[in-house]
């Protein structure tokens, strides 16, 4: 169970002084987290209660509208509901009796605040406990904030899962909850591996349907996958849940520590963990050399974006060669990505908060070889002729874990790659 | 209160926005809480621009509600001209910021910034995007354009296309063109690459050219009442729009009309042989209320289909298209809302949608081929290749994209005449779609229920149900609806093959 190499220094980054600016943040609110929350919780609709502009931030968010009839929708705040003239609440319940009347499937309904709807005060709780009496049991009705004003991107899942704690049943049952949304393919690798070391007990939250025999309690310890779930964290603390602090499962090193701390904690034999890892850390390992060739020696600057920059950050410098200049979060929970920072080599700006303006001239002066950043972003720097990756394929595509290791490199090296590969210019 | 799933237009500062992006020298302050940043990706991204939209957000989180959120507008839009040095500004609030009340027209005048300062009211939760846009345009040029001398050759301004617009790059190149011909030159062209500067010698042109009405015409009305600048009422999409255009413009100047229709192949392939499979294409229509009215147009009078319904997202644009859809005998739809869009066309059964994007989605859903006429736009609709609906070669453009999607002619026959080839079977489709081909599965005859297809009070006798299934997979909708029309019309309550076969006779065309 040996890490490939020990830290530059006893505490990484721990302690780094951390950059704090105030400006424009180039950023999604939480509300897009519903992109990809919707697509995993199988029988719940999310019905943003917003303005205009929230429905098509997740509309254009979404890129194409794959869904003739998604299981999201807004319901658009207008001049009467503002003016006191129509009330608000009896509006939302007859936008959710025609809802709930259409769709049947739904089986938990999350009403999502957004930043009208907050700065109006609109009271969404209050809503959602009327709204669970009426349609209960056969509709959970729960209620979270994604605005802008209070989210960042990836904050909304945290939001999402940490309105669902406080709901759920209470149990003694020594179990391991695994906490953040992936994809069913690597959720089930990762319940296949902890099934392997003899960890049988394991919940996911959040659970891909309602009925699921999810519970929390005292004996329940809990993991997190991703690395903006620091509400949920404080959410399962006051369930009496206790958190296994590890770094991300991104690449094999990622993997194995998130899978150790795991371990540890169920007393797993050493011999046994060796022998269940043993092959998908040399696969993982082959894969990511594969595009680690490319990455080896290049410099990468984070914009802020979804959460994950410190992990992956830890995840480019230490398993594929690259060197971080700058590491730009929009915000920094140590007690989440403390063991990703401890691991983290001194020497990159640690950023968090955004002045967008500043930060675009720190990147342009430091002239990166990849420039890790948001859409509004990725074309104006590649035609200023820096190589870019979006973030936000980040969070969409499937990169937890040994048999994603490879796959997370390789959306790092694609875009150098291409440049490599194409020839623009007339022939010498 | 309203339920809404996919959305035709923005809120009305992305209008501003795209009037903003599509300028140069301008700079736009948009006090907004973060996340309202996404909307830099619809240009970045959708249209591949290669700089960021000139805007400042304010950003403003929770926590600076109730104390300096007036602050933070003051220091960015300082921070801004400082960074930018624009040679105009335009300040105003999105959604949220229009709740807080804090006036950022009114705080951008006081700051007292050298440049001009044009303030925005747009009511977010009155209005929408093409709103937005339109008066965006019509507010800068109300505050910077002046009345001058005539330039002494005749020009023209272009008025209307933005960022983000459903080929107004391509549209502009097209219609600078026409102008052209007619020895009228571009005095300027806006928002699409104007700068403040340019749009203070708006006064010099003889007349505009509205481009699009939805994004240019307040700008135009107020020019016409308080510069003395006429503007033109037709938008030159399609082949007898464009020759109308140039009439008008020939009277507007007192110029001799001309026309270069030497590359225009749209009627000539309108009326070869293999052309003849459109006539009577039954269409629906559905866009913005400009590019509808154009489309509904060239549906009718120059590829021969049959307009069975049509309708806009644009309510401005509600009264032109009521006015139209009685010219057409049917029933407008005009609404904002997808569904009832996909309901109409279920119900209409059309052989082909021109349409937005969101069309085209539903079209996906009910296997109705769609050709995209109108915004809201998609990464599809900037394609690299010179692309204009306007002109000349907009009308060739249009014969190709709405041609395309359907079954191209003789394929339609060859298809007709293997209908029963394990090749050429109904889920096949066209091959030129790209779908793999799927195999025929063969199943056995179903025992057929006597009484297979009921619709109303009308019932399909097994026999006719079965002869239903011979006829091609595209124009079955329209035999099976026909039919039951003719038979509702008649009293008849059960359609027998004899049925089937008097409705066609009856129908044929």
């Amino acid at each position: 169970m040996n890490s490939q190499a020990p830290p530059a220094s006893p505490r990484g980054c721990l302690d780094a002084p951390v950059l704090k600016q105030r400006g424009q943040h180039e950023v999604f609110c939480g509300l897009t987290g519903i992109i990809w929350l919707h697509r995993k919780m199988q029988d719940a609709f999310f019905l943003v209660v917003g303005s205009r502009t929230c429905a098509h931030l997740l509309q254009s968010a979404a890129g194409v509208m794959i869904f003739a009839e998604p299981r999201f929708g807004t319901a658009i705040l207008e001049e009467t509901d503002l003016a006191g003239l129509a009330d608000a609440q009896e509006e939302l319940e007859r936008e959710v009796a025609r809802l709930l009347e259409r769709r049947k499937d739904i089986r938990q309904l999350f009403l999502v605040g957004s930043c009208p709807s907050e700065v109006i005060k609109l009271d969404l709780a209050r809503a959602a406990e009327r709204l669970s009496a009426r349609y209960a049991p056969h509709v959970r009705v729960l209620n979270y904030s994604g605005s802008g004003i209070e989210t960042t991107f990836t904050e909304g899942e945290d939001a999402c899962l940490a309105a669902m704690i406080p709901a759920l049943p209470e149990t003694d049952e020594r179990q391991l909850l695994v906490v953040g949304a992936l994809p069913d393919v690597v959720e089930d690798q990762m319940l296949d591996l902890l099934g392997k070391l003899g960890i049988d007990n394991v919940k996911v939250l959040p659970a891909r349907r309602a009925d699921s025999t999810l519970a929390v309690g005292s004996n329940t310890v809990f993991a997190l996958t991703q690395p903006f779930l620091g509400g949920s964290l404080a959410a399962l603390g006051r369930r009496g849940a206790r958190h296994i602090p590890a770094p991300f499962p991104f690449g094999e090193e990622g993997t194995t520590l998130w899978l150790r701390a795991v371990a540890m904690e169920f007393g797993v034999d050493l011999t046994l963990f060796d022998t269940v890892t043993h092959a998908p850390r040399a696969r993982a390992k082959k894969a990511i050399a594969k595009a680690a060739e490319r990455l080896n020696g290049k410099r990468v600057f984070f914009f802020p974006d979804s959460q994950m920059e410190i992990p992956l950050a830890r995840f480019l410098t230490r398993e594929c060669g690259m060197e971080a200049v700058e590491v730009g979060a929009p915000f920094i929970h140590k007690g989440v990505v403390g063991p990703d920072l401890e691991l983290l080599a001194e020497g990159p700006t640690l950023a968090e908060g955004q002045d967008v303006e500043l930060q675009l001239d720190r990147c342009r002066k430091a002239q990166p070889d990849l420039t890790v950043c948001g859409l509004g972003l990725a074309n104006p720097l590649e035609a200023e002729g820096l190589a870019t990756k979006w973030a936000i394929e980040l969070v969409f595509t499937p990169v937890h874990f040994y048999e994603q290791a490879g796959d997370l490199a390789g959306l790092f090296s694609r875009p150098l790659g291409r440049r490599e590969v194409l020839k623009l210019e007339a022939a010498e | 209160m309203k339920l809404s799933v996919w959305t035709y237009e923005g809120p009305p500062h992305v209008g501003a926005m795209r009037v903003a992006t599509a300028m140069k020298g301008l700079h736009y302050v948009l006090h907004a809480p973060q996340g309202d940043t996404y909307a830099d990706l619809l240009f970045t991204m959708i249209e591949r621009r290669n700089h960021r939209p000139p805007v400042t957000y304010t950003t403003f989180q929770a926590r600076d509600l109730g104390s300096d959120t007036a602050n933070l507008f003051k220091t960015a839009c300082q921070a801004a001209y400082d960074r930018f040095q624009p040679q105009a500004m335009i300040v105003g609030a999105s959604c949220t910021a229009e709740l807080i009340q804090d006036d950022p027209g009114g705080m951008a005048e006081l700051m007292g910034l050298p440049c001009p300062v044009v303030p925005l009211e747009l009511p977010s939760y009155q209005r929408k995007e093409n709103f937005g846009a339109d008066e965006t345009l019509f507010q800068i040029v109300r505050t910077l354009a002046r009345p001058m001398e005539r330039t002494k050759t005749i020009t023209a301004n272009l008025i209307g296309p933005t960022a983000l617009g459903f080929r107004h790059r391509d549209d502009i190149t097209e219609v600078t063109a026409l102008l052209e011909e007619m020895g009228i030159s571009v005095n300027v062209c806006a928002p699409y690459g104007a700068t403040p500067e340019d749009i203070t010698r708006l006064g010099a042109a003889h007349f505009n050219v509205l481009m699009y009405p939805e994004t240019g015409e307040a700008a135009c009305r107020w020019m016409e009442r308080e510069l003395g600048r006429p503007y033109t009422k037709t938008v030159p999409i399609g082949v007898g729009a464009t020759q109308d255009f140039v009439k008008e413009i020939a009277e507007i100047t007192g110029l001799e009309p001309r026309l270069d229709t030497s590359r225009l192949r749209l009627p000539w392939y309108s009326s070869s042989v293999d052309s003849t499979y459109l006539t009577g294409k039954r269409v629906f229509l559905f866009g913005d209320g400009t590019h509808v009215a154009a489309a509904a147009r060239i549906a009718r009078d120059e590829m021969g289909f049959e307009v069975v319904g049509l309708g806009c997202y644009n309510r401005e644009m509600a009264r032109n298209i009521r006015a139209l859809a009685k010219e057409f005998n049917v029933e407008a739809l005009i609404t904002e809302d997808y569904l009832e869009v996909e309901a109409r066309i279920e119900e209409l059964a059309p052989e082909m949608i021109l349409g937005t994007q969101m069309e085209r989605h539903i079209g996906k859903r009910l296997g109705i081929p769609c050709a995209v006429i109108s915004a809201p736009v998609h990464v599809q609709d900037f394609p690299a290749r010179y692309s204009p609906q306007m002109g000349i070669e907009g009308a060739n453009v249009i014969f190709d994209t709405w041609v395309h999607p359907l079954v191209m002619g003789l394929e339609e026959h060859l298809l007709h005449m293997f209908r029963e080839d394990f090749e050429f079977h109904d889920d096949a489709g066209a091959s030129h779609h790209g779908h793999a081909a799927k195999p025929r599965v063969e199943t056995p005859e179903p025992v057929q229920p006597e009484q297979a297809h009921t619709a109303d009070n009308v019932i399909w006798l097994a026999d006719a149900e079965k002869e239903l299934k011979k006829i091609p997979f595209f124009v079955r909708g329209k035999a099976r609806r026909n039919t039951e029309i003719f038979a509702a019309e008649r009293g008849v309550q059960e359609i027998s093959i004899d049925t089937l076969y008097e409705a066609k006779a009856h129908y044929a065309r």
